[in-house]
């Protein structure tokens, strides 16, 4: 996999993202000044725990942030040359699901029941390409064939009942890619599936990228999956970006506290000595978004800890070789 | 769906039978019966008396009696009415076109208003059409029936004299439908002012539900407008559960058509029933309770098979 | 795969108690807090009527007939010369007993035959379910009426009818729970144990079903209320001399009452919409509070 990041230009970039949710009890910043960015044919991971904000990157770029009770609260979102956040509803529907599109977790629920397969995709697909319900409808049948679902052609007039999760996962799949957009934000693609309809989704989305050369951000706890699937990996904690590096970098070297201790936590085959050691837990709780601390925010469960991770928080850091991290062990 | 159907009327026919047998009992269980309100009338001997009733059949046990007029039922036959002597079947029968033609009008203006009100209100939750909405739904499910019929009548008929204080139709008058509507139009809102309070509440509430789904995130994520969102990706699943409540709504009326028919003069079943329980009536009495009985079950049976018509999960049980 | 393990616990607030959360809740509902009011005058009206009523309901001053409100007789007096403000003050005795009553005794019932149906289980359920399918397929105001008008119209008859009518809803609710939780390891863990079905019924099973209980009750509290008012106002309720505020509507079915004398029918009209309305608003206060799905 040769690098050409660096000849490349970013297809998205985010600068200094912050969306705010308010709460009956305060505001609370799901994600807070976030940089982040995206390439053609390559798959870029968010990973972290739930709470910390990884989904909320997902709905950010692509408008669905409910307004009440959240909205984008800085920041912006440059995706092919035009900041997202600053178009209108109206213009931003012109992008989703045709410029970027979004796959969701929950494959069970997340077609509609009272619609034929084949409908809900035209109607997707005659909206967004101008074309005829017919030619939309034969451009639905093409996407099931390509996310491979046998007999396409029969199941185009399926209602999603009549399908199993691994195969809605695949209907969500084509519908996301039916018009051939250039990113594709995948956030939990495969935690309800099985585990054996997990490979096999991820092995699509990756040869969808390689045909199509569709950017992919894979959002996931599963730090497996980060590991086979993508090449480049933003790993977040309460709201913030802790580290970011080319995949293979940051599981040969995590440079963050927290990353090391989600390295150590997975339960590792092997050596004996390995599969006699206790499995790694991070001591401590998430903190409370509406009361963080000052410092930063990982510092009450820090092996590392110093004086100064609680009097103030770090900047992010580039220590070269595309490999970010925000910790004070790695000066500024 | 055909064996289903044929299941569900198996099944009602021994409810019936069970709904009929209950009230046979309770009707005799009255003291006195329609003879002792003619000797007060017409002052008759012993010996006449005894006669009477051994006409009408009242002096033979209450079981076979029942089962007498379970008999003459299997066979097309009511009985007739001990007021007027007139088959109960025609006596029903006159009363049915004016109730129905109520309900019906009630239906259709109770479901045109509530079901915009509520899908508004769940959409644009908080905004003043929500509060409308929720007020509409408080007052029509709590103003009582026959004081909102007195207060239509007192407003409507009395000061303003828009509308006629009851009947069917202008007396003296020939039959047009204009007529027949004026008429039909003060029992009808009276009636729709709680079936819409109902109403509002469950769309609401049922479409509240659906837009927190995730299909209908899908259907935004994939940038389709927000109208087809509501009306097209939402709306129809919000209407499922509303479906039953249409089947369902002939038997839920009925309580208060019966009051809105006595304010309102209205020669329907209603008002029937209740000439019928005051004057005795058993046979007009017997023959209402099974046709309301027929009416709930009836009206159990097509919510049932309408959902399964409307819901594809349903409609497609057992297709694979 | 693997999942990366940490002590998370996000917590956002300091726990409180089950009933503390709720009370909290209900009492964010303005509507229902000022149902919750109302219906606290209502009861004390109901408990000091003597006290607070001007007349005896039932006195009849023949010579002040229909006259109008006047500074003596605040809401007038009705075709026969009582005092209307009295007997509507007395009024509230009749509908709140109605109410309670009405709703105690198909609360048991539904609360005892849905238990058995959803712990016994078999037969005992068939036969339950059957039952419960019957008498809400039974044209249940022609029943009201059939019974009342053999029986006599009084307000024990409606109690009564009223009561045996309303427990399929709760007997559902009780159902339902009972199976759901039976399900549960505790239970398993008491059969185990050797606690005998009834102290499972009791100890395990109720205490979740409370909520939607009390929610119904509530509910049917209002619709007892209206169902008394709509019979005593046909005539078929509650009878005259006592005062209800339905039977007090009956007169007003006479047109020339209506127009010329409305303090005679609206207020009454007006004391059943006040008091079901404030109940409504208390149950659907109550719904929200004890319900952990916001609606």
């Amino acid at each position: 996999m040769t690098r050409e990041n660096e000849k490349n230009d970013p297809l998205l970039v985010i600068r200094g993202l912050t969306t705010v949710f308010k709460t009956d009890l305060g505001f609370v910043r799901a994600v807070d000044g976030l940089d982040l960015k995206a390439y053609r044919g390559e798959t870029l991971g968010v990973v972290g725990e739930s709470g910390c904000g990884k989904s909320t990157v997902g709905m950010s770029i692509m408008g669905l942030i409910p307004n009440p009770p959240g909205k984008i609260a800085g920041g912006e979102i440059v995706f092919e040359g035009t900041d997202l956040t600053r178009l209108s509803n109206k213009e931003m529907r012109r992008v989703r699901g045709n410029k970027i599109s979004m796959i969701f977790q929950e494959p069970m629920t997340s077609l509609n029941p009272v619609l034929k397969v084949g409908d809900l995709m035209s109607e997707v697909i005659s909206l967004h390409q101008n074309i005829s319900r017919g030619e939309a409808r034969e451009k639905s049948v093409e996407a099931l064939r390509m996310v491979g679902i046998p007999s396409p052609a029969i199941r185009v007039n399926d209602y999603p009942h009549e399908m199993s999760g691994g195969m809605r996962q695949r209907v969500m799949i084509a519908l996301a890619i039916s018009c051939n957009p250039s990113l594709l934000i995948a956030d939990e693609p495969t935690t309800a599936l099985d585990v054996t309809i997990q490979a096999q989704i991820l092995r699509l989305l990756n040869q969808i990228k390689e045909m199509t050369g569709t950017a992919i951000i894979l959002v996931t706890h599963d730090l497996g999956v980060i590991a086979e699937n993508t090449q480049q990996v933003a790993v977040m904690y309460a709201g913030k970006m802790v580290e970011y590096a080319e995949t293979g970098s940051l599981f040969d070297e995590p440079l963050h506290p927290y990353t090391n201790g989600l390295l150590l936590a997975v339960p590792r085959l092997g050596s004996k000595e390995r599969e006699k050691r206790r499995l790694n837990v991070i001591p401590g709780a998430v903190p409370n978004l509406l009361n963080l601390p000052v410092g930063c925010r990982f510092a009450e469960r820090c092996e590392d800890v110093m004086e100064k991770c609680r009097a103030a928080e770090p900047d992010l850091v580039d220590l070269g070789g595309n490999h970010l991290v925000r910790c004070w062990k790695y000066g500024r | 769906m055909k064996t289903f159907i044929l299941r569900r009327i198996l099944i009602a026919i021994p409810v019936i039978l069970l709904v009929t047998m209950i009230m046979y009992l309770i009707i005799n269980l009255a003291p006195g019966d329609p003879v002792d309100m003619m000797i007060g009338q017409q002052g008759l001997s012993p010996q006449e008396v005894e006669l009477i009733r051994a006409d009408l059949g009242l002096n033979k046990p209450i079981y076979v009696r029942y089962v007498k007029w379970l008999g003459q039922l299997l066979h097309g036959n009511m009985g007739f009415s001990y007021l007027d002597h007139q088959p109960v079947i025609d006596r029903i029968a006159e009363r049915l076109a004016p109730t129905f033609s109520l309900m019906i009008f009630v239906i259709v203006v109770s479901y045109a208003l509530a079901v915009p009100i509520g899908v508004i209100s769940a959409v644009r939750q908080y905004s003043w059409v929500d509060y409308l909405a929720t007020a509409v739904a408080f007052f029509g499910i709590s103003f009582p029936n026959f004081f909102a019929g007195l207060v239509g009548i007192y407003v409507f008929s009395l000061k303003l004299n828009l509308l006629p204080t009851g009947g069917l139709s202008t007396i003296g008058e020939a039959f047009s439908l204009g007529d027949r509507f004026y008429h039909l139009l003060l029992p009808g809102l009276v009636l729709a002012v709680r079936e819409v309070g109902v109403l509002v509440r469950y769309t609401r509430s049922s479409m509240l539900d659906v837009i927190r789904q995730d299909y209908v995130r899908t259907a935004r994520a994939s940038g389709l407008a927000e109208t087809s969102v509501i009306l097209k990706h939402a709306l129809r699943n919000a209407l499922l559960p509303l479906i039953t409540m249409l089947g369902l709504a002939i038997p839920r009326l009925f309580a208060g058509v019966v009051i809105i028919e006595q304010i309102f003069q209205w020669p329907g079943m209603g008002r029937l029933a209740i000439e019928a329980i005051l004057g005795r009536d058993y046979p007009v009495l017997m023959g209402l309770t099974l046709c309301t009985a027929l009416m709930v079950l009836f009206g159990n049976l097509l919510a049932d098979v309408l959902y399964g018509v409307a819901d594809p999960r349903i409609r497609l049980a057992g297709k694979h | 795969m693997n999942v990366a393990l940490t002590d998370s616990q996000t917590s956002l607030a300091p726990r409180r108690s089950f009933a503390g959360m709720a009370w909290r809740r209900f009492l964010r509902h303005k509507l229902a807090v000022i149902g919750a009011v109302t219906i606290s005058l209502i009861v004390l009206m109901a408990l000091f009527a003597p006290l607070i009523a001007p007349y005896d309901p039932n006195h009849v001053d023949i010579m002040l007939a229909r006259e109008g409100p006047s500074p003596d007789h605040l809401f007038g007096l009705d075709v026969v010369g009582r005092d209307i403000l009295s007997r509507m003050i007395y009024g509230t005795r009749v509908s709140l007993s109605v109410g309670l009553v009405a709703v105690s005794i198909y609360v048991v019932i539904g609360l005892i035959l849905g238990a058995m149906a959803g712990y016994f289980g078999g037969w005992v359920d068939m036969i339950i379910s059957r039952l419960v399918d019957a008498v809400l397929s039974f044209p249940v105001l022609m029943l009201i009426l059939v019974i009342v008008g053999a029986l006599g119209p009084s307000i024990f008859n409606i109690m009564l009818v009223l009561g045996l009518l309303g427990w399929p809803e709760v007997a559902r609710i009780v159902r339902g729970q009972t199976l759901a939780v039976r399900e549960e390891l505790y239970v398993t863990a008491s059969e185990a144990a050797g606690a005998g079905a009834k102290r499972i019924i009791i100890k395990d099973i109720l205490p979740n079903i409370m909520s939607p209980i009390i929610v119904n009750a509530t509910f049917g509290v209002a619709r007892a209320i209206l169902m008394e008012a709509g019979l005593s106002f046909l005539g078929m309720g509650v009878q005259p001399p006592t005062a209800s505020w339905g039977n007090m509507l009956t007169d007003a079915q006479s047109l020339s009452t209506l127009e010329s004398m409305p303090w005679m029918w609206v207020p009454p009209g007006m004391m059943i919409f006040i008091a079901t309305v404030a109940i409504n608003f208390v149950g659907d206060g109550l719904r929200d509070a004890l319900d952990p799905k916001m609606n």
